[in-house]
């Protein structure tokens, strides 16, 4: 289970993440870092996205 | 025509925009704007007749990217790149493979558009060197598909220059009424890009202008934004629908209801009978997938297929097997040369 929430960043335990479960979260692609919050450099294309993170490297669409 | 048909605001438009193509005025789109959820259908059925007689039955597709995301200097309320609020959007630039492969795959989808963006106040001239280098390598890679460009307030010298590298259109978008602009943005003016807009026209560029539908604006503001429009005469109209964007000034805004986003779909194809309207951003979270489709049968010509900037779109096959289903065919690229 991830650490963080990808949206905003905050302990993925912490319960209010309202903002983040709603219909718009399906709409955008990770911001932060699962492992550890940093904020993430994302490249959104026509068909995909990949998100990097300076410590834990990249993830991408075809990967999440 | 009766009497209550020469004051009744559709059955004006039947005869102004269906049979002379002209488009309503600012007062009347108040009114069409203000007729009540039971007139929809029929405003939507004469919004599509609008379309079909004076567009035809193509639907435009477009794929969009962004070549410099984030850090951009202007304080445009409702965008999650602008470097002057909390966003979680980091600064990125796409390398020109990358650029090339995005090109690529919009084509597969049969669409005739590739939209390059940079989320700037003006292009620099590395950015205009990245998008003559990379416009180079998407021909280099076979790939004739028509490459538009939005890369914000132009100089004379930049906008000959992006004709001179085969750009065909420009976007820069006015965003909203001229007099709800300085609610929406504070650090250029709407006569800035009023006047990118000029120059664009002047140089032989198509000019594709919309903006964003909910940020505040009163009924009477969409009108006015709408004939606004009709006065610049773009090519393409896109329009967007506010997502509001966390940490931005925007981001408790309502989403806009989707009736009232239809009604404004409706209103704008009465306004600019022969442009070309395309749904953009927002569509997903405002209409849905009942909504889009009305909104395809609502004056709606082009869309933008797949993600968007920042954020993420259907999936191309969904709208693309929606076209089918609608029987509405895909723009050739023959078409648009």
């Amino acid at each position: 289970m991830s650490r963080y929430c990808v949206q905003c960043g905050k302990p993925a335990a912490e319960p209010v993440h309202r903002e983040c479960d709603g219909p718009q979260a399906a709409l955008r692609p990770p911001r932060f870092c699962p492992e550890c919050a940093r904020r993430m450099i994302v490249q959104v294309t026509p068909m995909g996205w990949t998100a990097t993170c300076s410590r834990h490297g990249e993830v991408s669409s075809g990967s999440a | 025509m009766t009497a209550a048909a020469r004051t009744d605001v559709l059955a004006v438009a039947r005869e102004q925009v269906l049979e002379r193509g002209e488009g309503l005025a600012e007062d009347q789109l108040v009114e069409v704007l203000r007729l009540p959820d039971e007139r929809l259908t029929e405003l939507l059925d004469l919004a599509h007749q609008v379309r079909m007689r004076w567009c035809g039955p193509a639907v435009e597709v477009e794929g969009i990217v962004s070549v410099k995301t984030g850090g951009c200097p202007e304080d445009c309320h409702f965008c999650s790149q602008s470097g002057r609020f909390p966003s979680p959007v980091r600064s990125a630039w796409l390398d020109i493979p990358g650029l090339v492969r995005a090109a690529r795959e919009t084509a597969a989808t049969g669409a005739t558009e590739f939209c390059i963006v940079a989320a700037v106040r003006g292009p620099d001239k590395r950015l205009m060197s990245q998008v003559r280098d990379g416009i180079k390598a998407i021909r280099e890679d076979g790939n004739d598909i028509n490459i538009a460009c939005s890369l914000g307030i132009l100089t004379q010298e930049q906008v000959d220059e992006l004709v001179e590298m085969g750009v065909h259109r420009y976007n820069h978008n006015l965003e909203t009424a001229r007099s709800h602009f300085p609610n929406v943005v504070t650090t250029h003016t709407w006569e800035e890009r009023w006047e990118t807009l000029r120059m664009v026209r002047e140089a032989g560029m198509e000019v594709c202008c919309g903006g964003i539908i909910g940020m505040g604006e009163t009924v009477e503001q969409r009108a006015e934004f709408a004939a606004q429009l009709a006065e610049l005469g773009p090519d393409e109209c896109p329009m967007n629908f506010l997502t509001p964007q966390p940490g931005t000034p925007f981001e408790h805004y309502e989403v806009v209801d989707g009736k009232d986003a239809l009604r404004t779909v409706a209103a704008f194809r009465l306004a600019l009978p022969k442009a070309m309207i395309r749904f953009s951003g927002g569509r997903e979270l405002t209409f849905g997938d009942l909504g889009t489709k009305q909104g395809m049968l609502g004056g709606v010509n082009a869309i933008i297929v797949g993600n968007y900037l920042t954020s993420l779109g259907r999936p191309a096959s969904e709208d693309l097997r929606m076209l089918d289903e609608l029987k509405m065919p895909i723009k050739a690229l023959s078409d648009t040369l």
